[in-house]
């Protein structure tokens, strides 16, 4: 049974796999933007997905939520087969997702983008405590959603799927373009979202924000994962990585 | 606006740069059939019949360059149509202009009232554009319902004399008036096809496929679409005229939105954005009509459930269904 | 009494009522076009047929069923609204993925058939309506006398359009809406059925345009080109406004009935085409239109 599949994580304990790619394809029209990827995520595990521009991290996460034209092969979250279902579905599932740019709505307030997303399970942090974790969202509850600052909006961003119940979070690329002490708190956030048990999949480009959260780290090239790396083991392949990433 | 007339056959089908010699020769075998079947048509067809099917051929040819060339969806050809028929009766029966003087002035009401429209139109795109042609034919309705000295109001204008071509060959015999249509049209046609593919038939494309490129490379899109808008609302000015000679009558009807809509038809079923398409709807429609003539209201109900069924089921149209089967472009 | 500009106020303000009376209908109608354009892409063409259908559906409860007016402006949307439900489910939902135009020729042709359907069965004449009893009689205010139906018909419109805002506007399901408007890719990736307010949302336009139906019966007959030439109205209404504004379709709406009204008092022959002429002027000013976003 899918449930009691376990992963073998290098240098930890192995824990429930709770999200598995297998032969992940996907078009945009005519265009084959993703060539077979394979990847696998544990509960609670914190996985990112690194690569160069274009080389289809975020195509993944959106194959992932069935946000995209075509899409062939094998998604299976929580022992589940998701690939032919409709997106709505899948987020009914458990899934949440922060897209790259955010997706914060503007012809909605901050409250009405915070209060969206349905409820899809029990479990969810309440509004009280997701104040308590980006206090400055509380404080513009009437604003338009994109007169946010552009941290705030992320953080609107992430906030809003924190409510639903969601236990697996796919952020795009939650650190673009933002300052260095905003990319602090996102970070935070993401460890203590770790620590209350969330599995989180992260698109970046930036690895040395990723090397601060993560447990393990896939390099998607091409439309194809060519290599895994866990982080403990970040440094000691420093080079490889750049090499990889073209830095 | 995605150009609706690429949305089955595909676009670089359609485009003229793309045309080989073999299409080309092709078109020109077609061109040579149609002339063919123009002189044939009097013998074996009513020539009243023919001679309608090709003023609504010409009057859907003239929309279709607007939709399939610049990518604009008018709703008010009729105004068109309507406002050159009234202008050649008018000047036919009133002022004793002969046919193809009255012809021509219609012909050229219609350019002016299209530049007029056509500058405001073009100010919006996709929906809007359609909206606004739609609301301003209305008005040139209005204007003909409120003007009966011009119009002749609910009775339009009767006995419109057929007149003496050039002042010497007398019209009034149906198949003399049949070679002048017939001539009318295949120089619509031939014209037509020249500006497709001329260097500005080129830009054209260009604009409708793709506004902010062809506006980067330093194109100025809106006189080329006003150009477009100008070239076909005169067509359809032709069109209108023609008819009202033939015919001997302009009323209400060829101004009424319902025209424009029957234009629309026509194009649908022949094939948006193809070439000969038009043709071949109007054909189809005109039939129609005329056999189902003797149905009344219903006409309205079948032309509605043609749209219907095209829209669902059939989007590129007789002619586009034959140039995918043939991988040409027609 | 005094007069202006000539004008008995009588006269004036009679028509400064009827003025209303058709910016109800200009509202109404221009508010179901934008809550449709904005979630389907699609102008609906066949917005003045649905509108007629509303005015026969209440015509039909009453002589056939003995429903009386209150329900039928109860039913008759319903009914409106759920041919529209099957509308969207069987024909406009399997031509989303192609070009927005064919909606607006689709939705034409819907509009031939259900003219020319109700045209042969009930002719052109137009069959009469009575005012409900209630509402028979009216009001001597001193400058004017008041129809109270006329009454009626401005304050039903106002609260329809109103409650229609506030619900887009101020409610959660006013919310999914909106979201879905501007991104229904990610409105569906929270789990949020898109497709079923795609639906929703085109029975709900189209059956505002049968309520208006139903206001419009008692006034104009009940007659199956009723609709024909007001959408084109509409449309002009529409590029005026803009679509991008709930309050600025009703606004737009109400004062272009007014405008009218008064063009029929100073200069009635401009009244058929001053909505026209107003828009040719605001395409020359404004081209996204007084409410719009640039398209």
């Amino acid at each position: 049974m899918a449930t009691e599949a376990v992963l073998e994580r290098p240098g930890g304990a192995a824990t429930k796999s709770l999200l598995q790619v297998r032969e992940l394809e996907a078009w945009y029209g005519e265009s084959h933007v993703l060539h077979g990827i394979d990847l696998e995520v544990g509960e609670g595990e914190v996985v990112t997905l690194l690569g160069r521009n274009g080389a289809g991290k975020t195509t993944t996460l959106k194959s992932m939520m069935g946000v995209i034209g075509k899409r062939k092969g094998s998604v299976s979250f929580a022992g589940e087969e998701t690939i032919q279902l409709p997106s709505r579905a899948i987020a009914r599932l458990g899934i949440g997702y922060v897209p790259e740019e955010r997706g914060i709505f503007s012809s909605l307030s901050v409250e009405e983008n915070l209060m969206l997303p349905p409820q899809v399970k029990p479990g969810g942090l309440s509004v009280q405590q997701i104040f308590e974790l980006f206090p400055n969202i509380k404080e513009r509850l009437s604003s338009q959603g994109t007169k946010l600052s552009g941290g705030e909006q992320q953080m609107l961003a992430i906030g809003r799927i924190l409510r639903t119940g969601a236990n697996l979070l796919l952020l795009d690329e939650p650190t673009e373009g933002l300052a260095p002490v905003i990319i602090d708190q996102i970070g935070a956030t993401i460890r203590m979202l770790k620590s209350r048990g969330f599995t989180i999949v992260l698109v970046e480009q930036n690895f040395r924000f990723a090397q601060t959260v993560a447990d393990r780290h896939y390099v998607v090239e091409q439309g194809r994962v060519i290599d895994m790396i866990a982080n403990a083991e970040l440094d000691a392949n420093i080079d490889k990585l750049h090499r990889y990433l073209g830095v | 606006m995605a150009d609706i007339a690429a949305t089955d056959v595909p676009t670089a089908a359609l485009l003229p740069g793309e045309t080989d010699k073999a299409t080309l020769r092709l078109h020109r075998a077609i061109m040579i059939g149609i002339a063919i079947a123009l002189v044939i048509a009097p013998f074996v067809a009513y020539p009243v019949f023919v001679m309608k099917v090709l003023c609504f051929a010409l009057f859907a040819l003239a929309f279709n360059l607007l939709l399939g060339y610049g990518g604009l969806l008018s709703f008010g050809h009729a105004a068109y149509f309507g406002m050159a028929s009234y202008v050649c009766a008018f000047t036919a029966k009133n002022w004793g202009l002969t046919p193809e003087l009255a012809i021509l002035l219609g012909t050229s009401v219609a350019a002016a009232l299209g530049a007029l429209i056509g500058a405001l139109a073009i100010r919006r795109q996709g929906i809007y554009f359609t909206m606004i042609t739609l609301a301003l034919a209305q008005m040139a309705f209005f204007f003909s319902l409120q003007t009966p000295r011009f119009t002749g109001g609910e009775d339009g204008i009767q006995a419109v004399p057929r007149g003496r071509l050039f002042g010497l060959i007398d019209l009034s015999d149906d198949r003399t008036l049949y070679w002048l249509v017939a001539a009318i049209f295949m120089a619509g046609l031939l014209a037509m096809y020249r500006i497709i593919h001329s260097p500005f038939g080129q830009v054209c494309k260009a604009i409708r496929d793709n506004e902010p490129r062809a506006i980067s490379l330093g194109y100025r899109a809106n006189q080329y679409k006003l150009a477009v808008f100008v070239l076909s609302a005169s067509l359809a000015g032709l069109a209108g005229s023609t008819k009202a000679i033939v015919f001997q009558l302009a009323s209400l009807t060829d101004v009424h939105w319902s025209m424009s809509g029957e234009v629309v038809l026509m194009t649908l079923v022949g094939g948006l954005g193809t070439v000969f398409g038009p043709i071949a709807g109007a054909l189809v429609i005109v039939s129609m009509q005329n056999y189902l003539a003797s149905l009344g209201a219903w006409v309205t109900v079948v032309q509605g459930v043609i749209f219907v069924i095209c829209v669902m089921t059939f989007r590129e149209g007789i002619v586009g269904v034959i140039a995918n089967r043939i991988k040409r472009p027609l | 009494m005094f007069e202006f500009l000539g004008i008995p106020p009588q006269a004036l303000f009679g028509q400064v009522l009827l003025g209303l009376i058709n910016g109800s209908f200009y509202a109404i109608l221009s508010l179901g076009l934008a809550v449709i354009f904005g979630l389907l892409n699609i102008i609906n063409f066949s917005h003045g047929a649905q509108y007629m259908m509303g005015a026969f559906v209440a015509w039909m409860c009453l002589n056939y069923l003995g429903i009386n007016y209150w329900a039928a402006l109860l039913i008759a949307p319903l009914i409106v609204g759920f041919t529209g439900v099957a509308i969207e489910r069987l024909l406009l939902k399997r031509i989303a993925h192609v070009d927005h135009l064919y909606g607006l020729l689709l939705t034409f042709g819907l509009a031939l058939i259900i003219q020319g359907l109700f045209r042969n069965s009930y002719g052109s004449s137009g069959l009469p309506y009575q005012i409900p009893d209630e509402l028979r009689g009216g009001q001597n205010l001193g400058f004017m006398f008041l129809p109270y139906y006329r009454g009626w018909v401005v304050v039903a419109s106002l609260v329809v359009c109103l409650s229609t805002w506030f619900l887009i506007e101020k409610t959660k399901l006013g919310a999914y809406l909106r979201a879905a408007t501007e991104n229904p890719t990610l409105t569906q990736a929270f789990g949020i059925n898109v497709p079923l307010m795609v639906t929703l949302t085109y029975g709900f336009g189209v059956a505002l345009a049968g309520f208006a139906g139903v206001l419009a019966a008692p006034i104009y007959s009940v007659n199956p080109n009723m609709g024909a030439d007001l959408i084109i109205v509409v449309f002009a209404v529409v590029v005026i406004g803009g679509m991008g504004s709930i309050l600025g379709a009703i606004v737009t709406g109400f004062s272009l009935g007014l405008i009218e009204g008064l063009t029929k008092v100073f200069y009635p022959e401009a009244s058929a085409t001053v909505i026209f002429i107003i828009m040719v002027l605001v395409l020359l000013v404004r081209p996204a239109g007084l409410f719009g976003r640039a398209a």
